[in-house]
């Protein structure tokens, strides 16, 4: 089968090493390695893909790629011709000879002990190491064959490999990984518990954890589709949709604010719920981008379609004084082309904006050529410090009402996109300068990717043609490789922003290929790549790890175990307030503004500032919300949600950091949101627990994690409880001091000493590594 | 050769693995009984994910170390050097003329004034004088700092590329004009750890000027780690209850039940580990134990109480009034006395755009007699040698009056062509003046030092090559830096 074929020759890829591969797409991405690699054995065929480019691309590239400005010696490596050119005054050398080592400039290069020939040179701060040097040479003497970048080779559907263990199988994603897994000599870990598997799916498709009723009714169900029923009552919940919109908010650089200098308030919302409504009726996703690029463009749209659009007015805008406003206009109209880039393509266009590419095959006037079609926005640079800046649209309840939440029943402003009916003229800017304006450009897109069919309106409509097109080998492979990273913390390419020569390998490829042909083929059906997802046998498995396949496998690339990862900014807060029943659960609306610090807003202001000068808290309902909904400001972010590694909302992000720190315990442990849900749920255990104190704390226990405490963890928390109790007790004062804390009302019927020791044995549940990982 | 993967390595998963399967969280609770800094170096060593963490990324310096910590006491707004530093004769003769065109070299201007009639050439009113065995000159605007002229080194040759506030900010705290990477004090933090286990290592302390109280604002993402570990963002330290955020236990909450519940969380979490085995959970229990010596630590570090009262007095009548410039100096020097990395304050309120004589010396009020305290006081405990200290903005001021000149007022525009900063102590050659601007100072003529061979500067000083700390993010290495950037060798004692 060609797809296959096509770029892995066969099975090479099976047959490199499983450290080699953990070395390429680990951690430490493409980094030269250290001496533990030195001794690791060469495969047996060395493939360019995935064992020489990624080390010319990082170690050659800056200076023989494809920057021709910062080109030395006339040498390039990044293209087959360049790499097998003469080179030299007389033309009489090659940088590499296949087959022929001692003709290979290349070789004679790497091996060298003069610092004036070796390469790369010293003051580069770049080497080769032993095992790399190995490596180039072996590819050489075994005849250099030279290939495109994975990435830009259109998709073909590949063959599913054939697997011993087919009783495993449950759909086609998992003959990817066990293939992998026996050729490697692995056993996929068994299946997870029913607790666990409801706990995880629910936490991935809704962003809530399970209810203790749903996990009793799921794991009282027998029947051999109970598990496809749960997914299929997760993907049409309204919750489905939210939990979508907090990666895209993400990806769209969604905020509440303008961004620079004195940041105030906009309204953008309204678009933030159309995201929810599209995912939860599952638009197309091709539609989905369809809307948000050129909404406008498409004939007579619908309001709802412009107001798709906003998508490209989330970016940072600027109302400070005195700026020059060309300086702004060009860098709003880079924020949607890098977005663009980053968001669809998974190419770092960025690079290109003040050169060429050092690393990709995008020239600077194909970044301008996409550019060009942002650039013809009626908008300035400069925002008024009140009202909405143009273009806009108006949002009458008539119109929208199944999509927005009107307050006051007031119609809405917000930004979108619209067109010039003369478009700007557009130049490549030189060194990225506003103001040096070079060659003139027309709308395109670059032809290393997909050429830009002529047929194809030079605007707009015609750029998201070009990106949805099935013959587009981007597209479809970086949104599928993102919704794999949903479920597994990972992407099948650990680098979802970069698919280009400097990114990480994919660990399965022809399953990210599969998965994206597979996508194209359901007609971009969101909900359908869930559902093949999280029904895998490899997504059912539990994620317990024994030493030796921690040792073999520590990141877990090649899945032979279930997923498992901390829970986001976003999924912390709103897992205390939905087991604690203070959720509350209502789509949609202007954003909130639930507990924080005071003076945070005040203390970092200047002049202006206007609504968002001081952080007005808000009452009763706001307090509750899901955490999708609290209000974004960007200068002065959520400080709970930073801590843990929420984004800024600055530039399009689509892959958050997901770390350990003190903070983190401070705001579980220390945060009022997090101290009243606490005492809230406490307040239910005391009243619905049972009635030992065993009891109780099992309910807890089991409200908060889907599972029972085992006797040992139940001696603990019984020994919490005990303490906690005889301490308050005595000290009644301090009990209800706690009891205080947040706005939700104590119930002062209940016994204070009792529920304040709840509070403290909830909180202990809340603040267990398992709360906070989705395992 | 990747001092991340080498690191990795270091960490050997082997022998890292059968610590975690015997119980690390036994250590943990060792650790808590007894928390002494190996213990918790020892912890903290598994916290190593993909980065070097707490013992930073490089190991040891590229070179030997002239400075080991950083006060950076930032004038957020753009002071005007020509009423402070950089005095200009000319300009006093040739007040109210219009700025020639062949100084300005149709260099643009702001939108604020580029659209005004005429560019009167604005003098300070403040007298200038020289002080110290160095004649280095400085206005009356400044009669502490200048008692301190032969320990600072004035840089007047100071430029910067952006013209506005925000990107200016930007550049000068992460080396680049739009938002997104990480911060200078982030940077130190990635790249040479942390002295002190119960410190926050990149501490932050606001202060508003009384001189423009509505001025300038300041956004979060100034010492945002951007792209590095989210362990390396900075801290920001406040008056008031919580001097961290969230760092007090809840109201009610019995301190010695808070500690026997965090020994009941990390039992729970090793009994879970030993369960699932994934050593994650050892970094978190970890992570507990030193937020909960931040508790103690940090409120003993912010608590000035016990400091005589010959401290307050040598940092002026303000240092008492928690949450000002002053007191905030006081506090930087006792970060500097417990090891923290860098201390980085912000004095909100410079940007003279009108009525700056009025407004300037409110803010020099705010800030002379406090700077040039802690520079005194450092070097009486020994500790200026090893601590850099910095003094400036994100850019200076025009020449030429924004709005109406008249004998007594005048406002300045933004200017970032050339401005002034000092520095003492860590290795800076004390008592010059560095680099000099035309006779109406507007160019630089001598020396220029742009922001990015400051920061190559600061980051030599400690003792780093500022083009081999890096950073592999999105394909590309980056570095504070970004691509240029030159170290001053003048500068360096």
């Amino acid at each position: 089968m060609q797809g296959k074929k096509s770029w892995l020759e066969g099975q090479i890829f099976m047959t490199i090493s499983l450290l080699l591969l953990a070395f390429l797409i680990g951690a430490c991405g493409n980094e030269s390695g250290s001496s533990k690699y030195d001794k690791k054995k060469l495969p047996d065929l060395v493939d360019f893909n995935f064992h020489i480019k990624p080390i010319l691309s990082d170690r050659c590239f800056a200076c023989h790629g494809p920057d021709a400005n910062a080109r030395e010696g006339d040498l390039r490596l990044d293209t087959e011709e360049g790499a097998f050119a003469a080179i030299g005054e007389n033309k009489d050398r090659f940088p590499i000879v296949p087959g022929d080592l001692k003709s290979s400039q290349v070789h004679y290069r790497i091996t060298s002990d003069d610092p004036e020939e070796k390469m790369p040179p010293p003051e580069s701060n770049l080497s080769l190491t032993d095992y790399e040097i190995k490596l180039i040479d072996k590819w050489i003497e075994q005849g250099a064959e030279w290939k495109k970048h994975w990435s830009f080779i259109p998709l073909k559907e590949p063959d599913l490999p054939v697997v011993e263990q087919e009783d495993w199988v449950r759909n086609p994603i998992d003959n990817f990984v066990l293939s992998r897994l026996e050729k490697e000599g692995l056993k996929p870990t068994g299946e997870a518990t029913k607790e666990t598997l409801i706990r995880r799916a629910s936490l991935d498709i809704t962003g809530l954890p399970p209810t203790l009723e749903e996990v009793d009714a799921f794991v009282e169900d027998t029947s051999p589709n109970a598990y496809e029923k749960l997914v299929d009552r997760l993907l049409d919940s309204p919750a489905y949709g939210e939990r979508m919109a907090m990666e895209w908010m993400d990806v769209a650089r969604y905020a509440d604010s303008h961004g620079y200098q004195d940041d105030v308030e906009r309204v953008m919302w309204p678009w933030r719920d159309w995201v929810i409504k599209a995912f939860n009726k599952n638009l197309p996703f091709d539609d989905f981008i369809e809307w948000q690029i050129a909404g406008d463009l498409l004939e007579n749209p619908t309001t709802e379609q412009i107001l798709a659009t906003a998508f490209n007015r989330n970016h940072m805008i600027t109302q400070e004084g005195g700026i020059i406003e060309e300086e702004y206009r060009v860098e709003y109209v880079a924020d949607r082309t890098n977005t663009t880039g980053k968001a669809f393509l998974g190419l770092t266009l960025e690079c290109a904006r003040c050169h060429e590419h050092k690393y990709d095959p995008i020239s600077q006037k194909d970044y301008y050529q996409l550019f060009a079609f942002y650039n013809n926005v009626p908008e300035r640079g400069l925002a008024p410090y009140q009202g909405v800046p143009d273009p806009k649209i108006t949002l009458t309840k008539e119109e929208v009402s199944d999509i927005v939440s009107f307050v006051d029943e007031q119609p809405i402003e917000l930004m979108v996109m619209s067109e010039m009916d003369e478009p700007r003229d557009c130049f490549v800017l030189v060194r990225g300068g506003y103001e040096n304006h070079g060659e003139k450009v027309e709308a395109s897109a670059p032809k290393a990717i997909l050429e830009f069919a002529d047929d194809l309106p030079k605007n707009r409509i015609g750029l998201v043609k070009w990106l949805t097109d099935e013959k587009n080998p981007l597209t479809t492979r970086v949104l599928v490789n993102r919704y794999w990273q949903l479920y597994f913390g990972t992407g099948i390419v650990s680098t979802p922003e970069d698919f280009g020569n400097q990114g990480a390998l994919p660990s399965h490829p022809e399953l990210l290929d599969w998965l994206a042909w597979e996508f194209i083929k359901s007609g971009w059906d969101l909900k359908a790549l869930h559902k093949l997802i999280v029904t895998s046998a490899t997504y059912r498995q539990s994620s317990q790890v024994d030493d030796e396949l921690y040792e073999y496998d520590p990141q877990n690339i090649l899945l032979a175990r279930g997923p498992r990862h901390r829970l986001s900014a976003e999924m912390l807060r709103d897992y205390a307030l939905s087991v604690s029943g203070l959720l509350v659960d209502r789509l949609g609306g202007p954003s909130v503004k639930p507990y924080q610090p005071e003076g945070l807003w005040a203390e970092k202001i200047g002049g202006g500032g206007g609504s968002l000068v001081r952080y007005k808290q808000s009452e009763g309902e706001g307090l509750y919300r899901k955490s999708l909904y609290t209000f974004w400001k960007r200068t002065v972010p959520p400080p709970s949600m930073m801590t843990f590694d929420a984004s800024e909302r600055n530039v399009c992000t689509v892959k958050r950091q997901s770390t350990s720190t003190p903070l983190q315990a401070l705001v579980l442990l220390n945060d009022p949101q997090y101290t009243e849900a606490s005492r809230v749920l406490a307040e239910r255990v005391v009243k619905e627990g049972g009635n030992s104190i065993e009891d109780k704390i099992q309910y807890a226990f089991r409200t908060t994690t889907a599972r029972y405490a085992n006797e040992d963890e139940l001696a603990i928390l019984k020994e919490v409880f005990d303490r906690e109790y005889q301490g308050f007790n005595e000290d009644k004062e301090s009990a209800e001091q706690l009891l205080l804390i947040g706005e939700h009302i104590f119930d002062n019927k209940l016994d204070p000493a009792e529920t304040a020791a709840y509070t403290v044995v909830v909180n202990t549940i809340f603040n267990l590594s398992e709360t906070i990982t989705k395992g | 050769m990747c001092e991340i993967e080498d690191l990795q390595y270091n960490m050997n998963r082997r022998h890292f693995f059968s610590k975690a399967s015997l119980g690390l969280g036994s250590v943990a609770l060792a650790s808590m009984l007894n928390p002494t800094k190996s213990a918790a170096k020892a912890l903290s060593s598994f916290s190593a994910t993909s980065e070097g963490l707490s013992n930073g990324v490089l190991r040891s310096p590229h070179h030997l170390p002239k400075a080991k910590r950083i006060i950076y006491l930032f004038q957020s707004g753009g002071p005007s050097q020509l009423d402070l530093f950089d005095y200009k004769p000319v300009l006093e003769k040739r007040r109210g003329e219009d700025l020639p065109a062949s100084v300005r070299m149709g260099q643009r201007l702001t939108g604020m004034t580029s659209g005004q009639a005429s560019f009167p050439l604005a003098s300070s009113i403040f007298k200038f004088d020289q002080f110290g065995d160095s004649g280095a000159w400085m206005s009356s605007l400044l009669p502490y700092t200048s008692q301190i002229a032969d320990d600072i080194c004035v840089v007047k040759s100071m430029y910067t590329e952006a013209i506005n506030h925000d990107p200016a900010i930007t550049f000068f705290q992460t080396g680049h004009q739009q938002a997104g990477r990480p911060s200078i004090g982030s940077w130190l933090s990635y790249g040479l750890g942390s002295d002190n286990e119960n410190l926050p290592n990149f501490s932050v302390l606001l202060s508003r000027g009384t001189g423009r109280p509505q001025g300038q604002p300041l956004y979060s993402r100034l010492w945002g780690n951007g792209f590095l570990h989210s362990l390396h963002q900075g801290v920001q330290f406040r008056s008031g209850k919580d001097p961290v955020l969230y760092l007090n236990n809840p109201s009610g909450i019995n301190p010695q039940n808070r500690r026997a519940m965090l020994n009941n969380l990390a039992e729970l979490n090793e009994m879970y580990l030993k369960e699932v085995g994934d050593p994650e959970i050892t970094t978190r229990i970890a992570q507990y134990e030193m937020a909960y010596r931040m508790q103690t630590s940090v409120p003993e570090a912010m608590d000035i109480s016990n400091e005589p009262d010959w401290v307050f007095k040598m940092y002026g009548p303000d240092s008492a009034v928690p949450g000002t410039y002053a007191a905030n100096c006081i506090l930087a020097r006792r970060l500097a006395e417990r090891d923290v990395k860098f201390i980085q304050l912000y004095h909100m309120g410079w940007d003279q755009h009108e009525n700056l004589p009025n407004q300037i010396s409110g803010q020099a009020r705010d800030t002379d007699q406090a700077s040039a305290a802690l520079i005194k006081d450092l070097k009486q405990r020994g500790l200026l040698e090893d601590t850099l200290v910095i003094w400036g903005g994100e850019f200076g001021r025009t020449n030429y009056s924004q709005g109406t000149l008249t004998e007594t007022n005048y406002g300045r525009d933004h200017h970032p062509r050339c401005f002034s900063i000092w520095m003492a102590g860590g290795g800076v050659k004390p008592g010059i003046s560095y680099g000099e601007t035309d006779d109406f100072g507007y160019n630089i003529v001598k020396d220029p030092v742009h922001v990015h061979d400051f920061q190559a500067t600061l980051l030599h000083l400690l003792g780093i090559d500022h083009e081999r700390l890096t950073f592999k993010h999105q394909g590309r290495r980056y570095r504070l830096t970004d691509v240029s950037g030159k170290v001053v060798n003048d500068l360096i004692a």
